[in-house]
């Protein structure tokens, strides 16, 4: 389980993992799953582009993602933020499906683009997703304190000087730099529950930010090699058990909450279980 | 008259049957995803319809592991994310996107394990590209009334429901002191999005599906406030992206490479998506005027 090529697939779906879990625990703070997922989905045709062209799958990835991040964060900032993520979301797939009809790459290239082939990773694919990584968490450790804020704060950090829609713009670069590393190794679909399940779980389990972005780390870690260690003993497909850990985890995480509740219901009313979450912008609708 | 538009429609349009299906497929879908789309984009909920178009590849693969045809499948399992997605708490404006996510995550997953063991069984992972591109032109006729009366029921759903489900969007707590069953409407919804998607994923694909649910819902709510005239523009812009959408695919069989249509998704999407920018306009270059004046 530990020889020759599973080697390469062990370093890389760590890199992945630790990129989700700092990415995720934003994308869960913010409510932007929409987003976790609609960039990576949307990237997938980048990489039907850079096929019809002759370019680098990466290179086409790089390059959609980061425009569908502008598209959902230009956009957004005027209209209803979920429908312009699936107007931006479609009109990729929309392109995708053009460039897969005009080139002539047929499904299983895409079936791989889209469930990953953690298990076929070369060496030479190891270092562009290294470098990719640090640099995303690079910036993430750069921007922390006002994505911090204006995450969890919006009104204060506006009045610290600290323009929202601006640090939108950041967050969504970030997410688009981390689905180009992670796409071609995990797949879309599941770079996505990789992001969604262990922060949100994470949050379950500790109030406190550092806390959980460290615990969000150590799940994606622990999603990510039981479910090599376990897809490597029954040849079932990775994403299967990325995408159930994940559930299990979330679960595990309500219930612990829930419990944790109840032992204690006046030090820990609903609110309070809840003191990192951006406050309500449509509180009409709560 | 078909001499001047013959630089429009190539020939041969309008005597094709499959044109003739997916024209009548098409307006079916986009009338009743026009209506259900503006609740949908009101209760910002367009994740979970983009999602039940996903969950879909679940349904569809799940379906034919076990031999059974894949409308049952996609509504099982649109039914059953539904059902998850409202116990994991949709119906709360903070946890929305959260509980779509998860529920997506788990489900997507499980169609990666059953297209495995289709593949091994079966060798084909052509149930992935058909539900995320299928086409509109390969439908048979068949379809037509099935869709048609699936469509009818939801348009029913919705119309039984729509003055308590407005309400309860647009001011839950209004709609809680009045006595109306808040939590039970927005269930409902759910279902007959769930139902609705699944057979908009199935006959066009879950891209177009999305599409034709939250474009011109998003871009009829920006022209006007009243949700019934709202209902009305999304479903004549969706019909129109289709069709216009549609003679356009069916053309770019004579455009280069020669041969091979271009896919009616890419025309409709990108229409759509036009409809929606232009809608913007109006207060774009209100906002214009505003600043001037004030600068």
């Amino acid at each position: 389980m530990f020889s020759g090529f599973m080697v390469n697939a062990w370093i890389v779906a760590s890199i992945v993992a630790v990129v989700a879990g700092v990415v995720g625990f934003f994308v869960v703070l913010r409510g932007s799953a929409f987003v976790a997922h609609a960039i990576p989905n949307g990237a997938f045709a980048g990489a039907a582009g850079a096929v019809l062209v002759g370019v680098d799958t990466i290179v086409g990835l790089g390059v959609f993602s980061l425009l569908g991040a502008l598209a959902i964060g230009l956009l957004g900032r005027r209209g209803r933020h979920d429908a312009v993520t699936a107007l931006a979301l479609v009109t990729m797939l929309g392109l995708g499906a053009l460039f897969l009809s005009l080139s002539s790459e047929y499904e299983p290239a895409v079936y791989s683009l889209l469930f990953g082939e953690v298990l076929g990773i070369s060496p030479t694919e190891l270092a562009p997703t290294a470098a990719l990584a640090v640099v995303c968490v690079l910036v993430v450790a750069v921007i922390y304190r006002p994505l911090m804020l204006s995450s969890v704060l919006g009104e204060v950090g506006e009045a610290r000087g600290i323009d929202r829609w601006r640090m939108e713009l950041a967050f969504l670069a970030v997410v688009a730099l981390a689905t180009t590393m992670t796409v071609p190794v995990v797949g879309t679909l599941l770079i996505f529950s990789l992001m969604i399940g262990s922060p949100a779980a994470a949050r379950s389990f500790t109030d406190r930010p550092e806390r959980a972005l460290l615990l969000s780390v150590a799940l994606a870690l622990a999603t990510v090699w039981s479910a090599i260690a376990l897809s490597y003993t029954t040849n079932y497909p990775i994403g299967f058990f990325v995408g159930s850990a994940s559930a299990v985890l979330y679960a595990i995480g309500r219930l612990w909450a829930a419990v944790m509740r109840r032992r204690s219901p006046q030090s820990r009313s609903t609110e309070a279980s809840h003191p990192t979450h951006p406050p309500e912008r449509h509180t009409i609708l709560t | 008259m078909s001499h001047f538009l013959s630089p429009l429609f190539e020939t041969g349009f309008f005597q094709s049957e499959a044109v003739r299906t997916a024209l009548i497929i098409g307006t079916v879908v986009a009338i009743v995803a026009g209506a259900l789309g503006v609740f949908t984009v009101m209760r910002g909920q367009s994740f979970a319809a983009e999602a039940f178009g996903d969950i879909g590849t679940t349904g569809g693969s799940g379906a034919f592991l076990v031999g059974a045809g894949p409308l049952p499948g996609f509504l099982v399992f649109g039914v059953l994310a539904a059902g998850a997605m409202e116990l994991v708490g949709i119906q709360r404006a903070r946890g929305r996107d959260l509980a779509t996510g998860i529920v997506l995550g788990a489900a997507l997953g499980l169609a990666a394990l059953f297209l495995y063991l289709g593949s091994t069984i079966h060798n084909t992972t052509g149930a992935v590209v058909t539900i995320l591109f299928g086409s509109i032109f390969t439908i048979s006729n068949s379809m037509i009334p099935l869709v048609a009366v699936l469509a009818a029921v939801v348009a029913l759903i919705l119309l039984v429901i729509h003055r308590p489900l407005l309400l309860s969007t647009v001011s839950p707590e209004i709609a809680t002191a009045r006595g109306v069953p808040v939590r039970l409407l927005g269930a409902t919804y759910l279902l007959a999005l769930a139902a609705a998607v699944a057979l908009c994923a199935l006959t066009i694909g879950s891209i177009l599906s999305t599409a034709l649910l939250v474009g011109p819902a998003a871009a009829a709510l920006r022209a006007t406030r009243r949700a019934g005239r709202a209902v009305l523009l999304a479903g004549l812009l969706g019909v129109a992206a289709m069709w216009l959408g549609i003679v356009l695919a069916y053309d770019s069989y004579y455009w280069p490479p020669k041969g091979n249509g271009w896919p009616v998704s890419f025309f409709v999407v990108t229409i759509v998506f036009v409809i929606y920018l232009l809608s913007g306009v109006p207060a774009w270059r209100e906002r214009r005027r505003a600043g001037r004046t004030i600068g």
